[in-house]
């Protein structure tokens, strides 16, 4: 087939959570420049399938770029080499015929290793059950503008909620850290009138659940925004912080 | 948990005193600067001694140098314990990892850096501050200088750690802000200028000194 590319790739491979893993090497010819990355990983399947070998594992759902599902570390980098993307919307043609890829799950203390790929981010679920919501009595929608709400505060808390929870930030930070993500939470809320009642306790808990959870802390290296495929920015961690300070001094 | 202690033991709030002692001590690097400015001044020490003597004698400096001590101690052990912690929350670490690629490289060694100017400090205190505190010797602060900058080593380590020190600042100030939550498009030039001040013009003002007295004695 002419224009395909042939791909040698590392990928890990773990049976299970408890299991030492390894790194299976594997050649794939007939890559599609314009297959997406997990297109070319469905393709390895396949051929690992009709081989009689196990199908690698690996997160994926919507292949759009907004569910948070996919979480590759892709040669050393979080969702792979490009900016503001995910792992599902990075394709082959960023990548050369003959080319090694190294395929790694993401890798932090509190997001085990499930199987080859896949990790538990249900760490992620718990901080949001700690704070990251509004308590509010459900019933009819409000009339629109009801509250009014400045335009740039509403485009920047917008900004925050564009966090899809993909877990990149915390792959990508040397400390493991979740507080890009915990940042984006707490930022989205604080700016908007209704998360003001609880924007105390909010901080308080979800930062709490984090440290629980065994996050590493944010040393400010900002590997996370470059590495967010939503582009959140590191403002938010001011944020954060500030947030932090003003809940526990006065 | 009362919230100070739920407070200094958290992520964020241990991140806060690092960027609190980090503020403290660049503060006192601005009064350190100043007063070794004197030394440059052609009168032989005798104004820089002045100062020296009243550093040394003067009652209400005492408390000032225990706080300055704890300063430095609360900063080191902070950042000790965050990077054990931080180590502790990646136990299998990527087989291949690109940083350089998303990160800056002041950013990711400041507990190396600061670890070098740590050494560097108990050196530099048990030079100046130790002997003649503790074992006095007839000789004045400014002799002192002058004898230990007669070593091109002893001259080299200074400015080996002055680089270091830099280093560390040029993560460190900018830093401090953002953990202060103290980070807005309006005050960026602001920051920038003050991180500047700390990590480039503070540093080069120190390696003066050293290079002042070994090459113009």
């Amino acid at each position: 087939m002419s224009g395909t590319m042939t791909i040698t790739l590392n990928v890990w491979r773990q049976s299970d959570r408890n299991s030492k893993g390894r790194f299976a090497r594997y050649t794939l010819p007939n890559v599609s420049p314009d297959m997406s990355f997990l297109e070319m990983l469905d393709l390895l399947n396949l051929d690992l399938v009709r081989k009689g070998e196990e199908a690698i594992a690996f997160d994926h759902d919507c292949r759009e770029g907004i569910c948070g599902t996919c979480s590759l570390y892709i040669n050393g980098r979080a969702h792979g080499p490009l900016r503001g993307v995910t792992a599902c919307q990075l394709h082959m043609r960023t990548f050369h015929d003959g080319d090694s890829i190294t395929i790694e799950p993401w890798r932090a203390k509190p997001f085990p290793v499930i199987k080859d790929l896949v990790v538990d981010r249900s760490a992620f679920d718990r901080i949001m059950a700690a704070g990251g919501f509004v308590s509010v009595r459900t019933g009819g929608v409000p009339d629109a503008n009801t509250i009014p709400i400045p335009k740039p505060v509403a485009e920047e808390a917008m900004d925050a909620a564009a966090c899809i929870g993909c877990g990149a930030c915390v792959a990508a930070c040397k400390n493991g850290s979740a507080m890009l993500f915990v940042a984006a939470k707490v930022s989205q809320l604080a700016l908007l009138p209704q998360g003001h009642a609880e924007r105390q306790q909010r901080v308080e808990a979800m930062v709490a659940r984090m440290d629980a959870e065994g996050f590493g802390a944010c040393s400010n290296t900002y590997a996370c925004e470059a590495e967010c495929p939503k582009k959140i920015s590191v403002t938010h961690i001011a944020r954060l912080n500030s947030e932090y300070l003003r809940a526990k001094l006065i | 948990m009362n919230k100070i202690a739920s407070f200094t033991t958290s992520s964020v709030g241990r991140k806060l005193l690092m960027g609190l002692t980090g503020f403290f001590l660049c503060s006192f690097l601005i009064v350190h600067l100043y007063l070794n400015l004197f030394l440059l001044k052609q009168d032989h020490g005798s104004t820089f001694d002045l100062y020296a003597d009243f550093m040394a004698t003067y009652p209400l400096i005492r408390p000032l140098e225990i706080v300055l001590f704890a300063g430095f101690l609360l900063h080191a052990f902070v950042g000790g314990w965050l990077w054990i912690s931080n180590r502790l929350a990646r136990p299998v670490r990527y087989a291949v990892n690109r940083p350089a690629e998303n990160s800056s490289l002041s950013s990711r060694t400041a507990f190396w850096t600061g670890t070098f100017v740590l050494i560097f400090l108990v050196i530099h205190v048990n030079t100046f501050f130790v002997s003649s505190r503790f074992f006095p010797d007839g000789l004045s602060m400014h002799e002192r200088v002058y004898e230990a900058f007669q070593s091109p080593l002893y001259v080299t380590f200074y400015l080996v750690a002055l680089a270091f020190l830099a280093y560390h600042l040029k993560h460190g100030v900018q830093s401090a802000f953002q953990t202060f939550g103290l980070r807005h498009k309006k005050y960026e030039t602001l920051i920038a200028a003050i991180a500047v001040l700390f990590w480039l013009i503070i540093p080069i003002a120190f390696a003066v000194l050293p290079l002042y007295f070994l090459l113009a004695h």
